[in-house]
């Protein structure tokens, strides 16, 4: 296949995977304001959204307060903010368009579609009675995409570079959501286990569509070594970063199969994956968490812009 | 003429209102159909459009705008019988049209005998003298052809143009099917239609029977679909195109010379391709012989074609033959090539470039549809009877300015066929485009077509890009 066409399929699922990563954010940050009293933590969380998602300081040039539905629109369709979901399932149905030929028609139809409806939705400003229509319609954008690629792709180089896009991203995402709250799951002096950090172990939980996976794992348990160990290491969670190399690794496979040779990048999946998979999560708090996740976003690219490179994305 | 500007002819009706044999099967099944349901069908088809994206862009209006062309759910149909007919003309035109080409760019026998006058190439931009004393692989300059004909009476199709260079809307000839197919099944069991959804598949033939001679043994030939982007007003032609022929959809990013091939940037190195089916104009094909800011093409392109190593399809150059200046001509070119006399008449047609002729285009102006020379889409037209005197006369001065760039045609009374509108069925004018494909192994016309209808009333713009829409066109089975 061309270059410009595996650029094409990987970017389009980078983007769906990142927007619907976005929607899970705000889902969260509007469950827990809305469980906040009082206006002042509430704004205080959707903040913390804003620094999860990394655009606190573009959204402090437009803006001076945190208000519920100032952010959630800001992060959802303002037109100044290229970062926007509005802007992220454009981009995707970009791509998509540019790798027509590359893509069965369902896919194309699932990636098309959502794009209407979502553009149709975000047209307007998005009120809080029906931010939750919004953020199910965004996520069930990516459900589908998915679906129709399961069940009509051919399991060939257009599928794994899709399925390396979003892999990729799901891992950097992970990882980032993570470092912005590691300090949560930090044993610290004041920790006895009160309601307070068992909410905010509960946000982490629910900014990767872990909890409850989680509490069934763990019979309800909440202990922060644990959650740690399940974000990072857990091989059947699906958001976990072992599991998003996995997954990137036998795709990549996919790809060394089919083209008869292995490429610079197969060398470097091998070692980051080697290392994960022989660490503890004792080793991770040792070394310092943050440290650890710094060092698996910043390896993440690399691989990315291996595979960008290996593969001739651009000239 | 005049006398067909002033009788209308409708192909559904008879002027008693009863119904002509093409569409007795269709007007049964019709007249039996609940038609608050057919109407929730009309909005339905609208969706299925939008949602598999068969868009168009237009061109000065906001890129990102997308389009839908219209679509009428009210078939177009031609008896098998006129079908035949239609395609023994179209034959021996587009046989006429490579004759020419191939005559154009070598030994110019049509200007030596007189039949053509030198000046009809001369400062004519579409002429490329890159091509000169060049033969394309196989012989052929128009892979693709598409012949726009327009009809007045029961037996009286004429050619309004042909298209030789990049002749678009074959993927609404395909897509228009397919959505009648999806949306009426049952219809098709009781009219006999000729199916056109194997075009690609011949299209793909047709190009890979164009093998450059650098295509060697017995590997089959690569074809790749060369276009502008996803910016372009035909993109997703391109893209629907190439995704049914299992070709590769290449940008001039995509592409360079290796080895003296043009090849493609794949994920695993470059490959050389051997026909490329390019959707952008000669002047940008090649940054090193045409527009030296083309993006869009391949620096050195033209250097391999010259040297047997790739096949372009249409070739370079072909432009020449559906100018509007040499369409004028096409009745003595048709009888030059073939020694037939033409079975397609022309519109008749008058070169305003002749004094005569600029002379009566004046003195009736408010009555001709006058064009110009080089333009195409509809743009830089007037339309005579349905001009205010302030535009006839700032088109008189233009005309006077510089009478060379304008030709003019009577205005035809151009057949309708009933669109499905509020009201009920209501006549429209239409037009027609056969698609014509041409390889070494002969020449391939499709059963059926582009209709294009024009769907305010009265009008007679069928252009897209004008407000028209488009009809699926049915040639009935022997």
């Amino acid at each position: 296949m061309l270059g410009r066409a595996a650029n094409g399929v990987y970017w389009m699922n980078r983007y769906l995977e990142r927007a619907e990563n976005a929607a899970r954010l705000i889902d969260v940050g509007f469950h827990l304001a809305l469980t906040r009293g009082d206006k002042e933590s509430a704004d205080e969380e959707w903040k913390s959204v804003l620094t999860t998602t990394g655009q606190v300081d573009a959204y402090l040039e437009l803006y001076s307060d945190f208000n519920g539905p100032q952010v959630f629109n800001y992060l959802l369709r303002d037109k100044d903010n290229p970062a926007s979901v509005l802007r992220m399932v454009e981009n995707a149905r970009t791509n998509a368009r540019v790798v027509r030929t590359s893509l069965t028609n369902s896919v194309w139809e699932a990636t098309n579609e959502g794009w209407m409806i979502l553009s149709e939705m975000l047209a307007r400003p998005v009120r809080e009675t029906n931010l939750g229509e919004v953020l199910t319609a965004i996520r069930r954008q990516g459900t589908l995409v998915r679906g129709a690629m399961e069940g009509t792709m051919l399991r060939n180089e257009v599928f794994n570079f899709a399925r390396i896009g979003t892999f990729i991203e799901r891992a950097d995402n992970t990882a980032r959501i993570l470092d912005v709250k590691y300090y949560v799951l930090l044993p610290s002096a004041a920790w006895v286990g009160s309601s307070l950090d068992n909410v905010q172990w509960d946000t982490l939980l629910r900014s990767v569509a872990g909890n409850r996976a989680y509490s069934w794992l763990n019979a309800a348990s909440m202990e922060p070594r644990g959650i740690a160990r399940f974000l990072i290491l857990d091989g059947q969670f699906p958001r976990s970063l072992v599991f998003c190399y996995e997954k990137i690794r036998s795709n990549m496979a996919g790809l060394a199969k089919e083209y008869g040779h292995e490429v610079s990048a197969h060398e470097l999946l091998r070692d980051a994956g080697a290392r994960l998979h022989q660490t503890s999560i004792e080793e991770i708090f040792e070394g310092g968490l943050h440290e650890f996740l710094q060092d698996f976003i910043g390896k993440t690219i690399e691989i990315g812009n291996a595979i960008a490179a290996d593969y001739r994305f651009i000239e | 003429m005049t006398a067909a500007s002033t009788t209308k002819f409708d192909e559904m009706l008879n002027e008693d209102g009863s119904v002509r044999p093409a569409y007795a099967d269709f007007c049964d099944w019709y007249d039996s159909q609940d038609k608050s349901w057919l109407k929730r069908q009309d909005a339905e088809a609208e969706r299925f459009f939008r949602r598999i994206g068969i868009t168009f862009n237009v061109y000065g209006e906001e890129a990102a705008e997308e389009r839908l062309i219209p679509f009428d759910m009210i078939p177009r149909i031609i008896t098998a019988r006129e079908w035949r007919k239609l395609t023994r003309g179209i034959e021996q035109r587009v046989r006429a049209l490579n004759a020419f080409l191939q005559d154009l760019y070598h030994r110019q026998e049509i200007i030596r005998s007189g039949r053509l006058p030198i000046h009809a190439l001369r400062d004519n931009d579409a002429f490329l003298s890159q091509m000169i004393g060049f033969t394309p692989p196989g012989g052929v300059y128009t892979h693709i052809v598409g012949i726009d004909l327009v009809r007045t009476g029961p037996n009286d199709f004429m050619v309004l143009e042909d298209n030789a260079r990049t002749p678009s809307g074959v993927s609404y000839m395909l897509e228009n099917r397919e959505t009648m197919m999806a949306m009426f099944p049952e219809l098709f069991t009781k009219v006999p239609v000729r199916p056109v959804s194997d075009y690609p598949r011949r299209l793909a033939r047709s190009l890979r029977a164009c093998a450059p001679p650098a295509c060697s043994g017995s590997k089959r030939p690569v074809v790749a679909v060369l276009t502008p982007g996803i910016y372009n007003s035909a993109y997703f032609e391109h893209a629907f195109l190439a995704d049914q022929m299992g070709a590769e959809l290449v940008e001039g990013s995509d592409l360079r010379i290796v080895d003296g091939r043009v090849a493609m940037r794949t994920t695993t190195g470059y490959k050389a391709i051997d026909v490329i089916y390019r959707r952008v104009d000669d002047d940008y094909l090649d940054p090193l012989s045409f527009n030296p800011n083309s993006v869009l093409g391949v620096a050195g392109i033209m250097d391999v074609y010259r040297a047997g190593g790739i096949t372009i399809a249409n070739a370079p150059g072909t432009g020449i033959a559906d100018d509007k200046a040499i369409y004028s001509y096409m009745p003595e070119i048709v009888e030059f090539y073939t020694g037939e006399k033409p079975i397609l008449n022309n519109v008749p047609t008058w070169r305003c470039s002749e004094p005569d002729a600029l002379a009566y285009v004046l003195d009736n102006l408010a009555d001709l549809v006058v064009k110009e020379v080089h333009g195409s889409g509809g743009y830089g037209m007037l339309i005579g009877p349905t001009s205010s005197k302030k535009e006839l006369a700032a088109f008189e001065a233009k005309l006077r300015a510089k009478p060379d760039n304008y030709i003019a045609q009577p205005t035809l009374s151009l057949s309708t066929v009933p669109i499905f509108a509020k009201e009920g069925l209501a006549p429209r004018h239409v037009d027609l485009r056969p698609f014509v494909l041409v390889s070494p192994d002969g020449i391939d016309i499709t059963p059926g077509g582009l209709t294009r209808v024009a769907l305010k009333k009265g009008s007679l713009v069928v252009n897209s890009s004008q407000g028209g829409g488009t009809k699926d066109t049915w040639v009935l089975d022997e």
